[in-house]
């Protein structure tokens, strides 16, 4: 047998005691949907998992009246104190049932256990307990004495990681005062709605944080809603530009995390081994389904054969299927429409004359499955070096020289990430001052703090989230 | 025997240079009881195109100098001001209607307004920026930087301050400006154009565009080469409309302000105009 | 100064740096290697330590690191009979499943070399790849601070005593000072007194005592070095020494023997050694290797473990695998 052929080892389900079927969270009680139910389902198995309620338009009125009361009766009138230690008690209760959330959340999105287990859900927790200790400290938070609260925040997240998102744009609206509407992704429902059980183990005040769950007619309609004070979007580019236009002269702020076409540079001094790491992480984390994955490698033509020979090689080690194996690297695509997309815009690549690899890698009959694949000799006018693929498919560019670098790097529309190799610090400060992207990883790649701000120049949108920055983005000045 | 004046031809400003409208057309710029000041170029979308290409190619200049240079030119810009100051109330008084105290008046808030932002030049970052704890081994810095073109509807009911007012503080992050100017009172723009071209100011870092407001303001809020829209002065006009066209390419977007605290002298005028860069770098001692 | 490459394990050198290999070249080339960022390095140590391996996955890797494990003993106070117990104990690890399998080496003091090598009797590999080897630390182990000529005679005269294998170790005051030719010089001077009366060689382990070596990059190039001047093995630590072997150490080792693997074709050996106790930290070595370097390392002639107490955890682990239930440290035997 061969060592590296490791022996199943599933994480239990056991832990989980989900329902057959999920309503609407509103006012602090799950209430039945005015629209169709649907079926949210596994990735990896296509079986379905539960029934979850479809918000109609009298629903998201029923929210947005629910946060408005509990705005202007309770949430708006405590202290800043005890706003903290509601969150505080999130933080802990996410703690608490850290591993159920995580086995929710690979089940739900088809990413592997060992990132929900180790990346997404530690840092919902941490994102609750470092905006728990701004509630009572917003005289600090840079836009001068006493801010206040927006009012109700309408937020809507993707399905790429369901309750991080959720934790980036619940934790900081909270802490500012404000009360939220949040519409989950239809895709990944699930642990958006356990978390709103953890709401009620928390005993937070009814209407302070109300789910809807729905698709693209329900996020219209809640983003849309005369009601609401602050919109906060994170998805893609298209959908984001809409939500813009239709929320212009309305007064309503506006936070938008849109689409990006990272680029991963890596120069001829780079420390080798960790960069062909950090481009794997930078692509191949969550499958991919990342807005800030690093999907361009632009790398130094003098060490371009060496680089994409160890990446090959490194890929190889790369385990893909079951989510819900520890041993799992990369698990199922979140979808049918997005694993389509994935393939066309890779079948786009070969007929545009670049060189596409994928490691031999066995992938499951059932479910939504792409091997990881790098096409080397892009061009910068091919598609796949421009457009957002969101999926385990790496562009490999050239460049000779840091100007040259820079100026592939600059050359989209996008402007959210960027990764730079190499151990010369006055080159990537020099570098890192150049690039027109909101976060840049320097000999690092895909990292995420609640301290850390994170957010995009250009047509990646606008706003920042983490940081004091993304409180700000849930406040205004007394003036 | 009496001096015949010899009167200015007021021309646009792009690039550094007063070029008159590609279309060639002026407008008659009167007193508000009418009387005949001047006829002042009245630029179409192609000046308006070539403003932001201006404003575009001095970018990498103007956001690059050295925070310390970018105070002191813009410092200069207000000795400069001060020097003409006589110019300045002059034409206010005749393009406003309003007494010469009045005029001193906003002049010298002009001149106020301005050094205050000069100021922020090297202190916004330190104020607007942010060293993140991150947990884990890294150095993690934020930093505001400039996000690059802004397009501008000055203020309409001001001649000099409004627009002082609105295209400093987008100039202290090394911000270039295309301003649209007030369509009624355009001599004190292309007077402080005249102060802008002799004081150390990169040619294209400010761009002043004089005639129709409603006319130009649709493509620059379209332009996919501008990153910001300012609309301090937009009130009268479509300005949803505008929003709407700025959402193609997710420009950054202020309103409309009226009254007499538009534009009110603020952080958050600097800060409208910049793109929080996080940077993160490994730490380690081995 | 111009480095003796007279002798022939230096060909290695020769044939990377070419003839005139001079201290110039050799601290050239050792300082252009690419640097190593710590960071990332740990975190990939991290990932690789985090898989889990089960069931038949666990019992294969629990006997093959017995296999792997150079059995050791290196007291100031070892004697004559308590090698003889670890050589009882290298040869049968559980009297209780005589299926358990031997360990690859049993490593001792040059002086302790005869008894080991009597008390293994048939058992002694001695040359062969069947049986168990006898390994000895030698050069003034574990400082290495003696004459060269005092290091040469502790080699020379555990091999003829029948060592099989020679645990040297290098000059790491001379290493942070950048006399990299005093090092190169030294390991070629030692592996020629590996040298036996026949023309064979016993296998020279070449320990860089990472823990003094301090940072990574230093230990790439200290690994380079010892490569390109003979070593057979390259070995993270004496066991003497804290930090003795580190998962991200012993990555960063499997890192350059999978590089000169790729330049050369030639397969060198890795062996971390100190503070791995537990069959747990030891799975995540295999993991490493398996990951990094292939899984053709894991054999006895390419990966070792320098260990004492790690046996015996593998063996409580392994009956746990066998009978179902958890057993204690009264059940193995003490060595």
């Amino acid at each position: 047998m061969s060592f590296l052929e490791y022996a199943p080892a599933p994480e239990s389900t056991a832990i989980l005691n989900l329902k057959p079927e999920y309503g609407l969270f509103i006012g602090g009680e799950f209430v039945a949907g005015g629209g169709e139910s649907f079926s949210t389902i596994s990735p990896a198995t296509e079986k379905p998992i539960a029934r979850i309620a479809n918000a109609d338009s009298g629903d998201v009125d029923r929210a947005v009246a629910a946060a408005r009361r509990a705005y202007d009766k309770t949430w708006s009138k405590l202290s800043g104190r005890d706003r903290g230690k509601y969150l505080f008690r999130i933080a802990r209760l996410v703690q608490e049932r850290a591993r159920e959330l995580a086995v929710a959340e690979s089940l739900d999105n088809g990413k592997p256990i060992k990132e929900s287990r180790d990346v997404d859900v530690p840092l919902v927790a941490a994102w609750f307990f470092y905006y728990a200790g701004w509630a009572d400290k917003l005289d600090h938070a840079g836009l001068g004495a006493n801010p206040r609260s927006l009012g109700v925040a309408a937020q809507v997240i993707p399905w790429n990681f369901p309750l991080l998102m959720l934790a980036w744009k619940i934790a900081p609206a909270l802490a500012a005062g404000n009360t939220v509407v949040l519409k989950p992704a239809e895709q990944t429902p699930l642990t958006a709605l356990l978390f709103a059980e953890i709401l009620q183990q928390a005993d937070l005040p009814a209407g302070v944080v109300n789910i809807l769950t729905g698709a693209g007619d329900t996020g219209r309609a809640l983003v849309n809603h005369p009601d609401v004070n602050k919109v906060a979007f994170t998805g893609s580019t298209s959908v984001g530009r809409e939500i813009a236009r239709s929320t212009a002269g309305s007064g309503k702020k506006l936070t938008l995390e849109l689409g990006g076409k990272a680029a991963n540079i890596v120069f001829d001094d780079a420390p080798i081994d960790q960069a062909v790491e950090g481009i794997v992480n930078g692509i191949f984390f969550n499958q991919g389904h990342v807005c800030c994955a690093g999907s361009r490698l632009l790398v130094q033509e003098n060490v371009h054969d060496e680089v994409v020979e160890r990446l090959k090689s490194r890929l190889s080690t790369l385990r893909v299927g079951d989510p819900l194996d520890k041993n799992t690297d990369v698990g199922a695509i979140n979808s049918a429409e997005q694993l389509a997309r994935i393939r066309e815009l890779s079948a786009v690549g070969e007929d545009e004359g670049a060189e596409r690899w994928s490691p031999a890698c066995e992938l499951p009959a059932e479910g939504f499955w792409f091997a990881p694949t790098i096409f080397t000799n892009v061009s910068t006018s091919h598609r796949i070096a421009r457009e957002e693929i969101f999926g385990p498919v790496l562009s490999v560019l050239t460049f000779r020289t840091p100007a040259e670098a820079i100026a592939k790097a600059n050359n989209t529309p996008y402007g959210l990430s960027a990764g730079i190799w190499s151990d010369k610090g006055s080159k990537v400060l020099a570098v890192a001052d150049k690039l027109r992207a909101g976060v840049i990883w320097a000999n690092t790649f895909n990292r995420f703090d609640p301290a850390s701000p994170f957010g995009g120049f250009k047509e990646s949108g606008y706003g920042r989230e983490g940081g004091r920055h993304g409180l700000a983005a849930y406040l205004k000045g007394s003036k | 025997m009496s001096h015949v004046s010899v009167p200015k031809t007021y021309k646009l400003f792009i690039g550094g240079a007063f070029p008159r409208s590609e279309s060639g057309r002026v407008y008659e710029v009167t007193t508000p009881k009418g009387v005949f000041l001047a006829n002042a170029a009245q630029a179409s979308r192609k000046d308006a195109r070539d403003a932001v290409v201006a404003a575009r190619a001095a970018v990498s200049g103007w956001a690059g100098a050295t925070a310390y240079n970018r105070g002191q030119v813009l410092y200069r810009v207000a000795e400069v001001l001060e020097g003409r100051r006589a110019q300045f109330e002059d034409e206010i008084v005749r393009q406003e209607g309003v007494s010469a105290s009045a005029a001193r008046a906003q002049v010298d808030e002009a001149i106020d307004r301005w050094v205050w932002y000069a100021g922020w030049t090297d202190k916004y970052t330190q104020v607007g920026g942010n060293a993140n704890p991150v947990s884990g081994p890294y150095f993690n810095l934020s930093v505001p930087e400039p996000t690059g073109v802004v397009a501008v509807v000055a203020p309409q009911d001001s001649s000099l301050l409004g627009l002082v007012s609105a295209i400093a503080p987008a100039l202290v992050p090394g911000n270039t400006v295309v301003v649209i100017a007030s369509e009624a009172y355009p001599l004190s723009a292309i007077t402080l154009a005249e102060v802008l071209a002799t004081s150390d100011l990169p040619k294209g870092v400010v761009n002043v565009l004089t005639g129709s407001a409603a006319e130009m303001a649709p493509w620059l809020a379209a332009h996919a080469d501008v990153n910001a829209l300012d609309l301090v002065g937009a009130s009268a006009l479509d300005w949803v409309d505008l929003e709407i066209e700025a959402a193609q390419t997710l420009k950054r977007v202020l309103p409309p302000e009226e009254g007499p605290d538009a534009a009110a002298p603020a952080l958050a005028r600097i800060t409208a105009f910049t793109e929080l860069k996080t940077v993160w770098h490994t730490k380690s001692l081995l | 100064m111009t480095i003796e490459n007279a002798v022939r394990p230096a060909e290695r050198a020769v044939q990377l740096l070419g003839d005139d290999l001079t201290e110039t070249t050799l601290k050239r080339y050792l300082e252009g290697l690419p640097g190593v960022d710590a960071v990332g390095l740990e975190q990939r140590a991290a990932g690789l330590g985090s898989r889990s391996i089960k069931t038949t996955s666990k019992a294969w890797a629990l006997d093959k690191i017995i296999e792997l494990i150079d059995l050791t003993t290196l007291e100031g106070a070892d004697t004559p009979g308590k090698v003889r117990s670890l050589v009882a104990k290298a040869l049968v690890p559980d009297a209780s499943d005589l299926s358990t399998p031997r360990v690859a080496a049993v490593c001792v003091y040059g002086d302790m070399v005869p008894y080991a090598v009597e008390a293994l009797g048939s058992a002694h590999a001695a040359g062969t790849d069947q049986g168990i080897n006898v390994a000895a630390v030698a050069t003034a182990f574990p400082s290495g601070r003696a004459s060269l000529a005092v290091k040469l005679a502790d080699t020379a005269d555990a091999v003829a005593a029948g060592a099989d294998e020679i645990d040297m170790v290098i000059d790491r005051g001379a290493f942070l000072s950048g006399r990299y030719g005093l090092v190169f010089d030294q390991i070629v001077a030692v592996k020629e007194a590996c040298r036996r009366a026949d023309g064979t060689y016993a296998h020279l382990k070449v320990i860089l005592e990472t823990g003094e070596l301090n940072t990574y990059d230093n230990v790439r190039r200290a690994s380079w070095l010892s490569i390109l001047a003979g070593g057979d093995f390259i070995k993270t630590s004496t066991g003497k020494v804290a930090p003795a072997a580190t998962l991200p150490v012993t990555l960063l080792m499997l890192e350059v023997v999978r590089d000169w693997h790729l330049l050369t074709g030639e397969k060198v050996g890795v062996k971390p050694a100190g503070g791995i106790r537990s069959s747990k930290d030891a799975i995540k070595y295999l993991v490493t290797v398996a990951e990094t370097a292939g899984e053709e390392w894991l054999q006895p002639h390419l990966f070792r473990f320098g260990a004492s107490s790690l046996l015996n955890d593998v063996l409580l682990q392994r009956q746990k695998l066998s009978t179902g239930h958890y057993s204690g440290a009264d059940y193995v035997t003490i060595d």
